[in-house]
């Protein structure tokens, strides 16, 4: 996205928190991110990074009396932390959708997957029944399914993990919104199908110019299909910059950790893989610095004493990150 | 690494609803090697993991360890010789009873397997934790104390009490984050380096095959379709399902992604496989003798099989 573009989706000041035995959980600690319209903005974390609550609010998926979601997320004009429940559901599967990683728990078992589809088409659009089954079995041509008019009479069950991951995304896209939220939606599938899966992500956005957060832990994936990338550690955005800054000039330390503990299928092989020590943080406390800093190879007494800004530093233009040390790992004055 | 350790030989699993998962296998571990095995979801892989330590017992042919035939097996010496056979497995929390302290869930396969005193076992299970990085005081604690790499740990630990010779890991670092991952692959392969542990290695993923193998057996609906020594079949993969599979992994490469060949279409029903050679109906490169004739596991190369009549790696000259 150019600095000039007005984003589609602003996020700003977003925090999750959650109600658990022994205290309240900071499932995302204060987030802001903007997405602009036909781009693909992955983010990226570990288990307890975050990553899902953050998509979850957007859509209005994890409220509740145990769940504190505060700050703002605007969408032509609406925000979608503060909407009404009633709100939500018109904008829901209209303006944002969501595909998640586990189609087979995310479809309805007792229903066909054309009734699945032809439903959300009449919630958001006054269609017949007949026209509303015709538009499904043409979305299940759209998304790769082969003989759309037998598979659009199958239940969830009779089909196979990828086409079930097809099918929630004939759903997702069903009235074509702007945004479409696609949580993990390879990581239950083989990389055949896997392959499958995002060559028809990116034709969305080619074609239809949707614009997508893609959820993921998988950084090969991101280097497929993203234009942007928010690498999340412990319910914050520690780098964030385009593909190609995050993933070939990674300037925090966890980002370049986590890149060189991937095992790849290129390159030199090695014996021992440089893996990062210890495990994220999960627990309701957390260090009031740099939640990092406990497994940094780097760590310095500046990293301790507040969580480091997100900031333009040492990196290439446009690529922020939260790490107070500079790039030779030497205290850097903030400005 | 020339002597073998563990031998299928035609070996065959067939469930109840008549789905063949494994058909006619003959395979060889050799002593000290990790063998990876790698394909897709259904292929029949943890299940020939699971025949090859009678987990799952086959329907014919045999398992051979150390030139003992184990299929038919019973009693005592059943007993003792699975001892030398282990397993891990993907999901270390199914696999760990959560009332049982984890000193316990490591000691029990030395009392049970080895008729180790209590007090001996105890020792042996605070000596299994150091070496697997938990340190001995884990084992006051119970399993659900421990985050998912931890518990991972717990499973090898448990895998190891009683002084196996042979391992099968099925999928031990899948449902890891990629951090802890990296910590369990360089664990495992100090076990096998360390220990001298022979190990078949069973993944989904090839980039962590490529760390931790020696040699890769690919599989395709119930059948190996190649198997090469590492560095050759990253380099060169012969059978076009290798290659394809290969080419579906997304890579981490600056600049334009590169074209990949996108396997069409999923696997077929593994109750009813093709005629001729199971992977022409996805194949690129099929040609009418694939859709009739299937063609057998031939070596090629010295020390490399591929199950193809059109290998893309040439055939090794006469001389």
């Amino acid at each position: 996205m150019t600095a000039a573009a007005e984003p589609l989706l602003s996020i700003r000041g977003l925090r999750v928190e959650f109600d658990v035995p022994g205290g309240r959980l900071p499932a995302v600690g204060g987030i802001d991110l903007d997405l602009g319209a036909g781009e693909v903005v992955a983010i990226v974390g570990e288990s307890g990074s975050g990553k899902s609550a953050l998509s979850m609010s957007l859509v209005g998926l994890n409220r509740g009396p145990r769940a504190h979601i505060t700050g703002t997320a605007m969408l032509h004009g609406t925000d979608l932390i503060a909407a009404s429940e009633e709100k939500l559901r018109s904008v829901r599967g209209k303006d944002v959708a969501v595909v998640f990683q586990d189609a087979l728990a995310a479809l309805n078992p007792t229903q066909k997957v054309g009734a699945q589809i032809s439903e959300m088409l009449r919630t958001h659009q006054k269609l017949s029944r007949k026209a509303a089954w015709a538009r499904s079995v043409e979305l299940l041509r759209e998304v790769g399914i082969a003989n759309p008019e037998q598979r659009a009479k199958a239940y969830p069950h009779q089909l196979s993990g990828g086409m079930r991951q097809r099918v929630m995304i004939a759903i997702g896209l069903a009235n074509e919104p702007g945004v479409l939220i696609a949580d993990e939606p390879t990581t239950a599938l083989d990389v055949t199908i896997q392959a499958q899966v995002l060559r028809l992500l990116k034709r969305l956005q080619t074609d239809h110019g949707t614009t997508i957060v893609l959820i993921t832990h998988d950084l090969g994936v991101v280097a497929e299909v993203a234009d942007r990338v928010a690498v999340m550690y412990a319910g914050r955005i520690v780098e964030q910059g385009s593909r190609d800054q995050v993933l070939f000039a990674p300037q925090h330390p966890y980002t370049k950790a986590l890149l060189s503990s991937v095992p790849r299928i290129d390159g030199p092989a090695q014996d021992r893989l440089p893996a990062i020590a210890g495990s994220p943080l999960t627990g309701v406390t957390r260090p009031p610095g740099c939640a990092f800093a406990p497994r940094c190879a780097f760590t310095h007494e500046a990293c301790l004493p507040a969580p480091p800004a997100l900031l333009h530093r040492y990196g290439q233009p446009g690529q922020l990150d939260a790490c107070v040390l500079g790039p030779d790992r030497n205290l850097v004055a903030v400005p | 690494m020339t002597t073998p350790l563990i031998e299928a030989e035609a070996l065959r699993v067939e469930f109840a609803n008549r789905v063949r998962a494994v058909r006619d296998v003959d395979l060889t571990v050799y002593e000290g090697e990790t063998l990876g095995l790698v394909g897709e979801s259904g292929c029949g892989k943890s299940t020939l993991g699971k025949a090859m330590l009678r987990l799952i017992e086959p329907s014919a042919g045999a398992v051979r360890y150390r030139g003992l035939t184990i299929t038919g097996l019973r009693g005592t010496t059943l007993r003792s010789t699975r001892a030398e056979l282990q397993m891990v497995f993907q999901d270390p929390f199914g696999s760990l009873n959560p009332r049982r302290k984890v000193a316990d869930i490591i000691a029990e396969p030395l009392l049970r397997a080895r008729g180790a005193d209590k007090a001996t076992a105890r020792a042996k299970a605070a000596e299994l934790l150091e070496f697997v990085g938990l340190g001995a005081e884990a084992g006051d604690r119970r399993p659900h104390e421990f985050s998912g790499g931890q518990r991972q740990r717990i499973g090898i630990a448990r895998a190891l009490a009683p002084g196996p010779r042979f391992i099968v890991a099925d999928e031990p670092v899948s449902a890891l984050d990629v951090s802890i991952q990296a910590q369990v692959i360089n664990l495992l392969a100090d076990l096998t380096r360390d220990r001298g542990l022979t190990m078949l290695f069973i993944s989904h993923d090839l980039g962590v095959v490529r760390h931790v193998a020696d040699r890769v057996a690919v599989m395709y609906l119930g059948r190996i379709i190649e198997i090469a020594p590492r560095d050759a079949f990253f380099a060169a993969p012969a059978h076009p399902y290798s290659e394809a599979l290969l080419s579906s992994v997304p890579q981490l490469h600056p600049g334009p992604v590169r074209e990949r060949i996108v396997l069409e279409g999923e696997l077929p029903d593994p109750a009813a496989p093709p005629p001729g050679c199971a992977y022409h109906t996805r194949c690129r490169l099929a040609v009418d003798k694939c859709r009739t004739v299937e063609p057998p596991l031939a070596e090629i190369q010295p020390g490399r099989s591929v199950r193809c009549h059109l290998p893309l790696v040439p055939l090794e000259p006469a001389r």
